[in-house]
């Protein structure tokens, strides 16, 4: 209830994140019939305003406890079946029950193993050269081609490998395609990211190096990556979980196919989240909704599993400034 | 950096305690190793912008031919008959779709957003600031099919009554008209879009409030503000051009989303009447190019979704570029 502190609630807050001296015990009639003082209506305000907030943070936290809830709940028991870890979808259709998933979950980690194989020494050598070697107006126009790059819809990143790959070269559409779309999308996170660790590194490392004697490429391998090694492993995870749930390049570039293919460069492709896509036009059957279900949890598994793991690599192995 | 967004409104800043960023040096010494990783380093960075370049220049060069043969206005026309002896086709209706869909998700998501930033910053107790963030965090690393599947399968159902309701009691208002339609409208798309973005606007938000400077905000608190008083004077008015930043970037990966959209929209019929109605159906760019992947038979057909393509870029180019040009302006502001 009201009390003499209280009262003096906007004279009180003087400590930035206190959190005992709002005035959230005082009563709304109170509060009301005090409006017409200055500092009621002060004090109300600012009730409202972290009312406000807190209801922001539950709202946004509802649709995000409701995706993962129904994924889980309802992809869970595709995930006990034995056939889903070892199978395919070979002869299984969408009013037929489970099949495997194996082959899409080998087709990923294929892509994107391929796929990271490509984009990590360029991003990691561009954020290199934008940290220790770029100034003036090639470094500012690299940082922002950088920008741009991350700003590409990944559907205009597939377009654009379509016109090169299968319009300009005449090849056809395979894995491989799907996974040059999918480099376009993670260089400029790795960038992002390596050049991020790369300027926590403190400058008297490199000042000790070079006063050895020490050549600069010399320091920024062994000292500079070294000291930053285990940011830019978080980086490059977080890169390839940001890739891995893509769906647009490989519904242009890799055809699904329900058969095991380890071949990237010729045929149909395999994936996740084109298994999701396939029963996509019959999700109103219950066999074909539970398969879409326990792909999608075993994507949403995969992504954070990566995500995990690279925040604990962060967690252990922080520059420490 | 933020490793949600992968760009960043405050690397370039200086940090709390006022100094400058880190400057690159030309420490070389013209030996073999410097020159060799030096150049690599280069030529690393010169391909991303080759690499940008040629996605412009292979857009353009293959939609063109398709734009010459096209019968109908590019820009103004709803036809999309890109096939045949006479190819017809325009954008009017993509655009229409996309562009609303994604204003009515920012117009969800900025607020919100900048509410939960806040509320991470400013109002959450210390025990629970970096779980909660964490926790918003996760939401951006869903795979955005799965969003597309959760829309599809759990939100529709439940958002179906509240579009009924609006239809019912505003239908009198030409945005609100009703249309038949009931799944996949262009408002549903929209909200699910906006809950898809929430997470870039709240994390490059969050990141700019925290480097508010402490002497700002205790200068407002001595001079007797509430805590609101202080955020609204001290800790928004620093925060507002990393605010639009993140907004333009929200809005650049609304305008793109594809396979979330492509599982949600309903396509129109050919020849339907036009609607300004938010409940009428209608693909958007990315979705309409996705759902004809399998149809890129003849050059001419390729070269009509290609161009769409390239509406699409050029619209995210300007999104994202003034994005940059904002953190720009805030950096030679603050230096």
């Amino acid at each position: 209830m009201s009390t003499a502190t209280d009262r003096r609630a906007p004279d009180d807050k003087v400590v930035p994140g206190e959190t005992s001296t709002p005035p959230g015990g005082r009563s709304g009639r109170d509060a009301l019939s005090e409006m017409s003082n200055p500092h009621r209506a002060r004090a109300v305000k600012d009730v409202v305003a972290k009312v406000v907030m807190w209801a922001a943070f539950v709202l946004a936290v509802v649709p995000l406890v409701w995706i993962l809830g129904t994924v889980v709940a309802k992809g869970f028991h595709m995930l006990t079946t034995a056939t889903w870890w070892t199978g395919n979808q070979r002869n299984i259709n969408s009013d037929d029950f489970g099949g495997g998933a194996r082959h899409a979950i080998e087709g990923t980690l294929q892509m994107v193993g391929f796929t990271a194989l490509i984009a990590v020494p360029i991003g990691i050598l561009t954020a290199v050269y934008l940290v220790e070697y770029g100034r003036g107006h090639l470094a500012r126009t690299i940082s922002f081609t950088v920008d741009i790059l991350s700003g590409v819809p990944s559907i205009v990143a597939a377009l654009f490998i379509y016109a090169v790959w299968v319009t300009a070269f005449g090849f056809s559409r395979s894995g491989f395609a799907a996974a040059l779309a999918l480099v376009l999308l993670m260089i400029p996170v790795i960038v992002r990211s390596t050049e991020e660790m790369l300027k926590l590194v403190p400058n008297e490392l490199r000042e000790a190096a070079y006063a050895l004697g020490v050549p600069k490429w010399a320091t920024v391998v062994k000292i500079v990556l070294r000291t930053a090694f285990s940011g830019i492993v978080t980086g490059v995870l977080l890169g390839i979980a940001r890739v891995m749930g893509e769906t647009a390049p490989l519904l242009i570039l890799a055809p699904y196919t329900k058969n095991f293919q380890r071949d990237l460069f010729n045929g149909n492709f395999p994936t996740l989240p084109m298994m999701i896509n396939q029963d996509r036009g019959d999700f109103a059957l219950a066999t074909a909704a539970e398969r879409m279900w326990g792909a999608a949890l075993t994507l949403i598994l995969l992504v954070l599993l990566l995500n995990v793991i690279g925040r604990v690599i962060a967690h252990f192995g922080a520059v420490k400034k | 950096m933020s490793t949600v967004t992968g760009v960043s409104a405050a690397d370039q800043t200086p940090g709390p305690d006022g100094r400058r960023p880190l400057q690159a040096d030309t420490a070389s010494t013209g030996r073999m190793g410097d020159r060799l990783f030096g150049g690599a380093a280069t030529v690393s960075g010169v391909l991303v912008i080759v690499l940008v370049t040629l996605i412009a220049i292979f857009l353009i060069v293959q939609a063109v031919p398709a734009l010459m043969d096209n019968s109908a206005n590019f820009f103004t026309s709803r036809v999309w008959a890109p096939g045949g002896e006479q190819p017809a086709f325009g954008i009017l209706e993509f655009l229409w779709t996309t562009v609303t869909a994604s204003t009515i998700a920012m117009v969800l998501s900025v607020p919100v957003g900048v509410a939960v930033a806040l509320f991470l910053t400013q109002y959450a107790p210390s025990w629970m600031r970096r779980p909660a963030a964490g926790l918003v965090d996760l939401l951006a690393a869903v795979p955005s099919i799965v969003y597309g599947l959760w829309g599809l399968i759990a939100f529709a159902p439940v958002f179906k009554p509240v579009q009924s309701f609006i239809q019912d009691k505003l239908g009198w208002f030409p945005l609100f008209a009703p249309t038949g339609i009931s799944g996949g409208t262009i408002c549903f798309i929209g909200v699910v879009l906006a809950i898809m973005v929430l997470p870039i606007v709240t994390a490059l938000s969050r990141e700019v409030f925290d480097q508010t400077p402490t002497a700002h905000k205790e200068g407002a608190l001595a001079l007797g503000a509430t805590q609101w008083e202080m955020i609204r004077t001290a800790v928004l008015p620093f925060g507002r051009p990393g605010v639009i930043s993140a907004s333009m970037l929200a809005l650049g990966r609304a305008l793109g989303e594809t396979i979330a959209v492509t599982f949600l929209v309903s396509a129109l019929a050919d020849g339907n009447p036009w609607s300004w109605s938010l409940f009428n159906g209608g693909e958007t760019f990315a979705s309409k190019i996705a759902n004809n992947a399998s149809e890129f038979s003849n050059p001419n057909k390729t070269g009509a979704y290609i161009a769409a393509g390239l509406v699409l870029f050029v619209l995210t180019f300007v999104v994202n570029s003034i994005a940059r040009v904002v953190i720009e302006r805030r950096k030679a502001f603050t230096e």
